[in-house]
């Protein structure tokens, strides 16, 4: 112990004491303090110690990687080969190999015209033009892409298959529910009681049934409640079926947006003269859906998950593919890598939907709470 | 795009037209250029897809007869998977044309769910199949036994019975789609699977060793299937009969697909020949077919033992009860003429 | 610009432009349109069922079913009718959507609280769970849990023991069930008055703690009673109760309780799936409540244990029930997914297998989709009723 004395002011600065940082500071801080939690910390642990080693192992160490049949596959591990060759299938379902190119462009254009939309430097014209294209030009593009015609070869829908399906589904079912649960969510908050009625009894029809009965009867029933010569593919009806089922919900969603905009916007649009839908437009619905997204992005999360049950009426979704690959008699023990790959696969694109809400959030907040 | 096309459609048929009356199934098919048919959703020898999404079998095989005698050409048929459950909504409601899908024929079937059986194109039994280490060798020691089963066939119904019938119980795990049965059979959920004795050996095939299982003997059932269309098109019903009945015929007289195009040119064949292929007589004219109607069926699709032997016989199952009449079996057509 | 101005009353606007009048012409159209597409549908259903000649009508209820069903909690065989098919999948519906509703809210409460848990690896094992588990759709949850949970477990011939009387084994999980026997009613009667005793005394203690401040131990009590009463009848009857033990006959298990994979797995994947959602919910109801109240408990003297229980908890609740209820209305509509795995409910033995062997369509999904609108509506109402009692009494 020296006994230095400084000037005032002179004091060098000293670490801080040891007990207060570094790794062990934060674990006792953090996970021991306390018997209590130091209990749970051991109990965590030990969770973690039963489970992370023997999946690890399994789907890495002892797994297998390499190699074009199930013969490849050692038993002693997940058998990722099972993945690889029926990874086109996964991806496309039974469309044809030769012309899988249409997807791929598809994708490569929806990407490429995307990417300019999360760069500040483009300027907002751009960018108008880029969603303009998007919402209007690129479906129609899609539509004979994945279909045909124009002098492509038609692929009946029947063919199309694995992830592709699942995008196909979903993105309609998006696009589609959120106009629908707008006109809903102000039809519901409408002064016209009788608009009000239909729109509470159509929203509320649609959250109370469940969707496996929606999609049963969107695809062998439909043919019965209407006339004879309006038979639409099944898949365009299971669309249907999904888009109304979601826009119950996204009505709900955006109406607890526009109860949340106060009276004075509504009467303050009113008083520069602009008529209802106007006043919608311009004032209320942008500070509204503002306010409501992450409610959308978490309907359309659902909305992404409830396509598996596509595979109930027979069409084969990226689970749809991974199960019925998995009952090819070479490949029948194989249920588990088809689902730890089909569940991969829908956590990275929900996942990813759930995170950039959660930047969208931050981005967009230009301050409403005080 | 196609979302917009059939919003305005609706739009417009829902303000224009008012109640359309069900016109007859064969204008439908005939104007929309293809029948669509209702078939499993793969069931080896009777309808399977191939990989890059080909149907086969013979239940694909008589869509095609159809298709062929409607249109002369087999390939004008669009395929409708369905489970068992779905299978008589979707032709009750008009969703396919026809439903070839190994499909018992019953009385209750026949009449009040709407349906007409059309002939029977595979005769049947239900049979049950239990692992080999199992040590059974009759159906009367599966007393307790769990049993897999699809959803909404004869099978669950029969099994009912027979279980009661002689005492037994058992415990019913029941799918909806024969996939999930394989996958829960070969998990160890139940000791038996049970449906009807083609389908069994079909299914067997998708097992990982398909030697480790083995058909009881007992045939508990008389399952006749065949194709069914919905009641209302007399016409269709007619044509989808004589289509079946024309492929057997055709083994009958012992034409197939490789020598039926000698009948055509061969002005000394046999009147019942050349009555069959159109040369003489109006059987086209009768059904509104094309006079070559019959031809077509066997020149594209084959007789029919063309066709179990080209769908059934992978499977290992003897032809039995399904040969024709003269060779001790109950393949019988009324004669064409 | 001429400055005429009429000073006159205005004159009435056109009627095109009167707010009221349109609204009141467009409700009209909106109103007649909606009736007419559904009586186009209706007229078309009906007229497609006449032209096909499909049975129609409610008389199918009564005819005999035919097929045995796996599960049923009602009195049931083949003999019973269609009418009881109806029942027999709702009451398992009902089952499984309970369970699930109970099992997912302690499970989600437990999730949500860790998840602000100060301990580093709690809160993220509590995170990764509420990740992992909401991004992945249920059917592929309850898919895993059928067929790759069902494919390791052993044959019934070697199924996993415990004591010889709890078995797991690829047919489920066997156990001991019990039989009452007579004078097992005393039992009852002594729970039932050990219930009414508890809710008395709550409130004994409730008022004697806003009249005095003193505390009584409420829970330790309760849990004394509610066993010590029935434990107390059971020995003056002398234990009227024995034990129905599982025995491996033949193929299976012969007595005993069984929990069949079907069921286990469908009640996992729906409670584990929808837990994660509540996490959310609770974990958001929890921030929400202002970290001044939290101050200000400290600040009184309560224990952190105190404060969550007394203060947090019931501030939270009324943000956390609206959303709660939902999550109650989707997991009852999800228990329809049963389906997929043979879990007899009603979508399955009724509007699967009743609907196809007697094909009438139409009139069982009009009674499937009004049971499950009634659930929701039934769900709804309890939870806003509950909501009522909760909610912020203002000043």
């Amino acid at each position: 112990m020296t006994n230095q004395t400084y000037q005032p002011g002179q004091h060098p600065n000293l670490p801080p004491p040891k007990n207060l940082i570094g790794p062990v500071a934060w674990i006792k801080h953090n996970l021991f303090n306390g018997v209590a939690n130091s209990i749970l910390t051991l109990l965590a642990l030990l969770l973690l110690y039963i489970t992370i080693p023997p999946f690890l192992d399994w789907a890495i160490i002892s797994a297998d990687w390499s190699g074009n049949s199930a013969d490849a596959c050692s038993r002693e591990g997940a058998c990722w080969v099972f993945i690889k060759v029926w990874f086109q299938q996964l991806m496309f379902g039974r469309f044809p190999g030769d012309q899988i190119w249409r997807i791929e462009l598809a994708y490569v254009l929806c990407i490429a015209s995307a990417i300019p939309l999360f760069f500040s430097v483009v300027p907002g014209k751009v960018k108008a033009f880029i969603v303009g294209f998007l919402l209007l030009v690129y479906p129609i593009l899609c539509y004979f892409l994945f279909y045909g015609g124009m002098g492509l070869e038609v692929i009946e829908t029947p063919l199309w298959g694995g992830l592709f399906l699942t995008l196909v589904i979903a993105v309609t079912g998006i696009v589609a529910s959120l106009p629908i649960g707008i006109l809903l969510a102000l039809g519901r908050r409408s002064t016209m009681p009788i608009i009000r009625a239909i729109c509470v009894a159509f929203i509320e029809f649609w959250r109370g049934i469940p969707l496996i009965t929606v999609l049963f009867m969107a695809s062998v029933m439909f043919p019965l409640f209407v006339p004879d010569d309006l038979n639409p593919d099944k898949l365009i009806r299971a669309l249907i079926g999904v888009a109304l089922f979601s826009s119950a919900y996204m009505a709900e969603v955006i109406r607890g947006g526009l109860q949340a905009i106060p009276k004075g916007q509504y009467e303050a649009a009113a008083a520069l003269g602009l008529n209802f839908w106007k006043s919608m437009l311009l004032v209320i619905l942008p500070q509204a859906l503002k306010l409501v997204i992450p409610g959308i992005v978490n309907t359309f999360i659902g909305l992404f998950k409830d396509t598996t049950l596509v595979l109930i009426i027979g069409l084969f979704d990226l689970l749809g593919m991974a199960q019925s690959a998995s009952t090819n008699p070479e490949w029948l023990a194989f249920t588990i890598e088809g689902y730890v790959f089909a569940a991969f696969g829908y956590f990275v694109f929900c996942f990813g939907m759930s995170r950039y809400s959660q930047r969208l959030e931050r981005l967009l907040n230009t301050g409403h709470k005080r | 795009m196609k979302l917009i096309k059939l919003a305005l459609a609706t739009a417009i048929t829902v303000t224009v037209a008012s109640s359309a009356v069900a016109g007859p199934v064969l204008d439908k098919i005939k104007q929309k250029g293809f029948i669509q048919c209702g078939v499993s959703q793969g069931l080896p020898g009777f309808s399977n897809p191939s990989e890059d999404g080909t149907w086969s079998g013979l239940d694909v095989d008589f869509c095609r007869t159809v298709a062929a005698a409607i249109f002369g050409d087999a390939s004008k048929v669009k395929y409708t998977p369905l489970s068992a459950k779905e299978r008589f909504t979707a032709l009750q409601s008009g969703e396919i044309d026809v439903l070839s899908r190994n499909t018992t024929w019953t009385e209750t079937r026949d009449t009040s769910l709407g349906l007409n059986f059309t002939a029977t194109t595979y005769y049947d039994g239900q049979g049950f199949m239990v692992r080999k280490d199992l040590g059974v060798k009759s159906a009367l020691e599966l007393n307790g036994a769990s049993v897999c089963t699809n959803q909404g066939t004869t099978t669950e119904l029969n099994m009912a019975d027979y279980f009661r019938k002689n005492g037994m119980t058992y415990e019913p795990v029941v799918f909806e789609k024969a996939d999930e049965v394989v996958a829960a059979y070969d998990a160890g959920r139940c000791d038996v699977y049970t449906t009807d004795k083609s389908g069994l050996a079909a299914q067997r095939t998708k097992l990982k060793k398909p030697t480790d299982h083995m058909v009881l003997p007992e045939t508990i059932s008389k399952e006749p299937l065949g194709p069914v269309v919905a009641q209302g098109d007399d016409e269709l019903f007619d044509i989808v009969k004589w289509s079946i009945y024309a492929t057997i015929e055709a083994e009958e007289m012992g034409l197939n697909s490789g020598n039926i195009a000698k009948i055509l040119t061969n002005p000394s064949a046999n009147p019942d020949q050349l009555r069959f292929v159109g040369k003489e007589g109006q059987l086209g004219q009768n059904l509104g077919l094309d006079a070559k109607w019959a031809y077509n069926i066997i020149r594209e699709v084959g007789n029919y033992g063309e066709i179990f032997d080209r769908n059934i016989g992978p499977l290992e199952l003897p032809r039995g009860i399904n040969n024709l009449w003269s060779n001790g079996g109950i393949m019988y057509s009324p004669p064409l003429r | 610009m001429s400055a005429q101005i009429d000073s006159s009353r205005p004159a009435k606007p056109p009627a095109w432009r009167d707010p009221n009048v349109t609204a009141m012409f467009f409700q009209v159209l909106v109103l007649s349109l909606v009736l007419y597409v559904i009586y186009t549908l209706i007229n078309n259903t009906m007229m497609n069922l006449a032209a096909r000649g499909i049975a129609s009508g409610f008389d199918f209820l009564s005819t005999s079913s035919g097929f045995s069903i796996s599960e049923t909690l009602i009195e049931y065989d083949e003999s019973s009718s269609y009418g009881r098919v109806f029942w027999v999948g709702l009451m398992n519906t009902l089952l499984v959507s309970f369970l699930g509703i109970m099992l997912a809210t302690v499970l989600g409460f437990i999730m949500g609280v860790a998840r602000l848990s100060s301990n580093w690896i709690v809160a993220k094992i509590a995170m990764i769970y509420v990740d992992t588990l909401r991004n992945i759709p249920l059917l592929l949850q309850l898919f895993f849990w059928y067929f790759a949970v069902l494919r390791p477990l052993p044959k019934p011939k070697a199924a996993i023991d415990w004591f010889d009387s709890i078995f797991l084994s690829n047919r489920g999980l066997y156990m001991p069930k019990p039989i009452f026997e007579s004078g097992f009613g005393l039992i009852w009667a002594a729970l039932i008055v050990a219930i009414i005793g508890i809710f008395f005394m709550r409130r004994w203690a409730k008022k004697r703690q806003e009249k005095t401040g003193e505390q009584f131990p409420v829970l330790l009590t309760s849990l004394g009673i509610i066993i010590g009463m029935p434990l107390l009848a059971a020995i003056i009857t002398g234990f009227p109760m024995s034990w129905d033990f599982p025995e491996l006959k033949g193929f299976n298990f012969k007595g005993g309780m069984v929990l069949t994979p079907e069921f286990c797995s469908l009640l996992f994947a729906l409670s584990i799936y929808t837990s994660s959602f509540i996490a959310e919910i609770v974990r958001s109801g929890i921030m929400a409540v202002n970290k001044g109240q939290t101050e200000a408990a400290y600040a009184l003297g309560l224990r952190p244990n105190l404060t969550t229980r007394l203060i947090i908890i019931p501030q939270a609740l009324r943000v956390i029930i609206p959303p709660l209820t939902s999550q109650y209305l989707n997991l009852t509509k999800n228990s329809s997914l049963a389906a997929a795995i043979a879990y007899p409910d009603l979508v399955a033995v009724f509007a699967g297998t009743t609907l196809n062997q007697t094909g009438q369509a139409v009139e069982i999904m009009a009674m499937t989709l009004s049971v499950y609108l009634g659930l929701s509506l039934l769900i709804s109402t309890l939870m806003n009723w509950y909501n009522a009692r909760m909610a912020l009494v203002e000043r």
